[in-house]
């Protein structure tokens, strides 16, 4: 059996999508765009945000689901904005007005939807971590060293290197802060070193032209991948 | 200790040595397997436990010969039978009575299912506070292995099955069955997204079926007594019997099993003895904190899975509390909020802060700082949790809030336009004063005060300042005359 | 026994696959009472699981502890019998004369607290634990009285 097609109903439309793919890449696929937090298109999807939640079924047995896991059945009906779906969006965003009020993202999304303001109790000022986990999944499955992950359970949930301190996995490259929806990690890079998650790197000028390449902890990580010398990665791009 | 009406499940407990296997094959233990090995295939051994009706009784439900045709269907090499045992819900104690009591029933049940399916290998996930079950069970299966009950080529068959016990660490969201293969794979319990489910795709991707301790327990009676037997106890569409560990406000908690079908009057009055003090009930909740509470007009509804979900409860794993007038509904709540937000995961985001915002809400509420507005926000908060919560722990947290505000709307409503609680629970809308005519003047109160509002000499009366009074109510908690007053 | 020999047996008892990660915490904690930072570091790096997952698991169950337990281990039980019986106020004279909240231990080592949850004694509601020994329809003000045994003999 090769080539699986699906055949299923987006919001009353039919449509056909490859077998095993997701609700919201066959959505997307056919126009039609459900909002996300916590998926990104390199990441596995992990369904934490349930922004994403999609309405199955016929009436009066419907439920909801995340769209960026659930496959496409054979004959499903899904509704991508019913009632019911908007009114878990909502909550779903007031919840998060409430956990990450200095967020951005958040207040934007909240407002696209009607939403001020949240009528629940509000933690710190400045938090802007929605526990999407983009950060520790990237560092998992892209950069591949696991500096990061998450820790403890809803009291105290948060993201973290081990025992909060310096990380000897962590290379330095930046890769959480750069996926972070909510520009949440701090980075900051002076005098030629970065620092990110509370330990510094020096970063690597290149031998040729002299601008800052990485830091050096980075490239030492990629001539172990590869089984270069490191002294073949100081060399920036453009100087090759 | 209540009384027993129809011991299936819990036959062996108090009757048989655990620590034995001679005991247990001397009342016809591991007979069923031998059968089921010998005489049946493993077809067979599954259209038994289908005709049998028997379903889950960890609370889901789900008929139990289903779960198993579909992994026994499952593309897989090695597929896993597991028992969850648990028991999360912080007021039961049945699983555990099964576990220590007569861990061979549990052996063999899991053999059997094994058998069925096709399954090489098991695991019993034994609750973190269960030392002494974790213990008995690995003896058994030492037992069991030692008697060529499990191990290689069973009983000179081709069927090879072993079962490794694994103690939990200390998380109730492990009581979920995704959450549980994650924690016995080296993970945390965060549950997983469905599908696929775990009799397609369970521990390390291969077909697995989960099940709870009791339905474990009943398999070697089905194969023994026969489908049909047991298909005759219980209702049409409930068969069997349910364990329930009765406890609260009864003269005589304990462990009780009914057939399904029973009225819960029956099971609170007769086997539970009635209240304590002859109080006028008041509400049960089953299922802990992810069920609802039954009011009195329910009283008199069979226990069994549909009725008990019609009255927005949840028949549940088996933990029936009692409560009379002198519990607060909205205290209650609190409880099981706090509960459920103490174990959330924390991975999906209406369970994470929902729990800690109807925590907040209620807390606040029996605190003296509820408002109107707080009443309608719980329940559109519930709706999205039920709905769009990742797992069972989310979605089910709402219950012990719905069914209160649904049944009890009058006591939230007391806390929040009057700042007052009718059973006089939640101290901060308590009075306490102290009655001049039994005090004894002994200072204990005096001492535990910590805000320094109890005043007076020794041997004489003493005196609450109500400007200083924080009411903690552990003056009253330490009082040995009952000389203080509490009114609201 | 050293601490590096307490490891070594510990690990002798597995084939060091990730699958055991759990396990092999759990006996830590028995042994050392409480998962020090270098046995989780050695660990991580015998079974092949980033720091950070074992970080992770040891935060995420409550039956680990980053710090050592006390002497005596203090439960409260915190099940819905109990509850209804009081154990909130019991839970708080025992912070109260031990003072430390549940899940830490008490400056002189002596004592850790811990909220659990039924402990399958309804009967004789609240209850209290030290330890192995259980004690049934505690009241404020027995506290005391119970505790007395196992404080540190001056």
């Amino acid at each position: 059996m090769k080539n699986d097609s699906v055949s299923l109903t987006i919001n009353g439309k039919l449509v056909q999508a490859p077998a095993g793919q997701t609700l919201l890449l066959a959505a997307k696929e056919n126009g039609i765009d459900i909002p996300t937090l916590c998926h990104h298109p390199e990441l596995k999807p992990e369904g934490r945000c349930r922004l994403c939640v999609v309405e199955i079924g016929t009436a009066p047995r419907t439920r909801l689901v995340n769209s960026c896991t659930y496959p496409v059945e054979p004959g499903l009906a899904v509704e991508t904005a019913s009632a019911k779906v908007l009114a878990a969006r909502r909550m779903v965003l007031e919840l998060l007005l409430a956990q990450a009020p200095a967020a951005e993202l958040i207040r934007q999304m909240a407002a696209e939807m009607g939403i001020r303001e949240t009528r629940f109790q509000v933690g710190l000022p400045n938090q802007r971590c929605i526990l999407c986990a983009q950060c520790v999944r990237t560092c998992r499955e892209v950069v591949g060293v696991s500096a990061l992950s998450l820790a403890f359970r809803t009291p105290g949930k948060l993201v973290t290197t081990p025992f909060m301190e310096e990380s000897a996995a962590c290379i330095g490259c930046g890769s959480c802060v750069f996926i972070c929806p909510t520009n949440t990690i701090e980075y900051t890079e002076k005098d030629g070193v970065r620092t990110v998650w509370g330990r510094e790197f020096e970063l690597q000028p290149c031998r040729v032209c002299g601008n800052y390449i990485a830091p050096k902890a980075q490239l030492e990580h990629w001539a172990r991948l590869t089984g270069d010398p490191v002294e073949s990665f100081f060399v920036c791009r453009d100087c090759r | 200790m209540s009384k027993i009406e129809f011991p299936l499940v819990t036959r062996h407990l108090g009757a048989i040595d655990p620590e034995s296997l001679t005991a247990y094959a001397a009342v016809g233990g591991y007979d069923s397997l031998k059968r089921a090995l010998t005489e049946m295939t493993p077809e067979a051994v599954l259209e038994a436990v289908d005709q049998s009706g028997l379903r889950g009784r960890g609370g889901g439900g789900f008929p139990t010969g289903r779960k198993w045709r579909f992994c026994r269907e499952a593309p897989g090499e090695a597929k896993f039978v597991v028992c969850n045992g648990s028991e999360g819900d912080p007021g039961a104690f049945l699983d555990r009575a099964v576990m220590e009591g007569d861990p061979h029933a549990i052996v063999e049940g899991m053999a059997i299912g094994a058998y069925a399916i096709g399954a090489g290998r098991g695991f019993i996930y034994v609750g973190h506070e269960y030392p002494l079950a974790a213990a008995r069970l690995r003896q058994a299966i030492a037992q069991a292995k030692e008697q060529g009950f499990l191990g290689e080529k069973i009983l000179g068959t081709a069927f090879s099955f072993d079962i490794q016990v694994r103690r939990g660490a200390g998380a109730y969201v492990c009581g979920e069955e995704t959450a549980l293969l994650n924690f016995i794979q080296g993970n945390i319990g965060e549950p997983r997204n469905r599908p696929p489910y775990p009799p397609q795709q369970g521990l390390w991707g291969q077909p697995t079926i989960i099940n709870n301790v009791e339905t474990w327990a009943n398999v070697p009676v089905i194969i023994a007594r026969g489908a049909p037997w047991f298909a005759a106890i219980g209702t049409e569409h409930s068969k069997g019997t349910k364990v329930f560990s009765l406890a609260g406000t009864v003269k005589q908690p304990g462990l009780v099993e009914v057939p399904m079908g029973t009225p819960l009057r029956q099971i609170i009055y007769d086997l539970g003895g009635g209240l304590k003090k002859d109080r006028a009930f008041k509400a049960v909740i089953t299922s802990g904190p992810g069920g609802g509470v039954l009011p009195k007009q329910f009283l008199d509804i069979p226990v069994e899975f549909e009725s008990f979900q019609e009255a927005g409860g949840n028949l549940g794993s088996g933990s029936m509390v009692v409560m009379d007038e002198s519990c607060c509904m909205v205290d209650v709540a609190r409880y099981f909020l706090k509960f459920s937000f103490d174990e959330s995961c924390g991975k999906c985001t209406p369970c994470r802060e929902g729990t800690k915002q109807l925590l907040e809400i209620l807390t606040q509420i029996t605190q003296g700082h509820g408002a109107e507005e707080h009443l309608t926000l719980m329940e559109e908060l519930c709706a999205t949790m039920a709905s769009a919560s990742l797992c069972g722990l989310g979605q089910s947290a709402v219950n012990p809030v719905l069914t209160t505000l649904k049944y009890f709307r009058e006591e939230y409503e007391a806390h929040v336009r009057e700042k007052r609680c009718p059973a006089r629970v939640c101290r901060p809308l308590l009075k306490y004063t102290i009655d001049p005519e039994t005090c004894t003047g002994c200072l204990v109160c005096l001492r535990e005060c910590q805000v320094g509002a109890i005043t007076g000499e020794f041997e004489e009366p003493q005196e609450i300042d109500q400007e200083l009074c924080v009411k903690c109510g552990m003056c009253h908690a330490v009082c040995k005359f009952d000389a203080v007053k509490v009114e609201s | 026994m050293t601490s590096q020999e307490i490891l070594e047996a510990i690990m002798s008892r597995y084939a060091g696959v990730a699958a055991d990660l759990i396990p092999v915490l759990q006996d830590i904690q028995e042994e050392f009472n409480y998962l020090p930072q270098d046995e989780l570091k050695i660990v991580a790096g015998w079974l092949q699981v980033p720091l950070s997952q074992v970080y992770n698991v040891a935060t995420f169950y409550k039956g680990f502890s980053l710090e050592p337990r006390g002497v005596h281990h203090v439960q409260v039980c915190q099940g819905t019998t109990c509850h209804l019986h009081g154990s909130s106020r019991l839970q708080e004279g025992v912070i109260r004369r031990l003072g430390i909240e549940p899940g830490e231990t008490t400056g002189d080592g002596q004592f850790s607290l811990e909220r659990v949850k039924c402990v399958g004694k309804c009967g004789a509601a609240p209850v209290l634990a030290v330890d192995q020994d259980y004690f049934g329809e505690v009241g404020v003000d027995t506290l005391t009285k119970i505790l007395k045994p196992y404080r540190k003999p001056k």
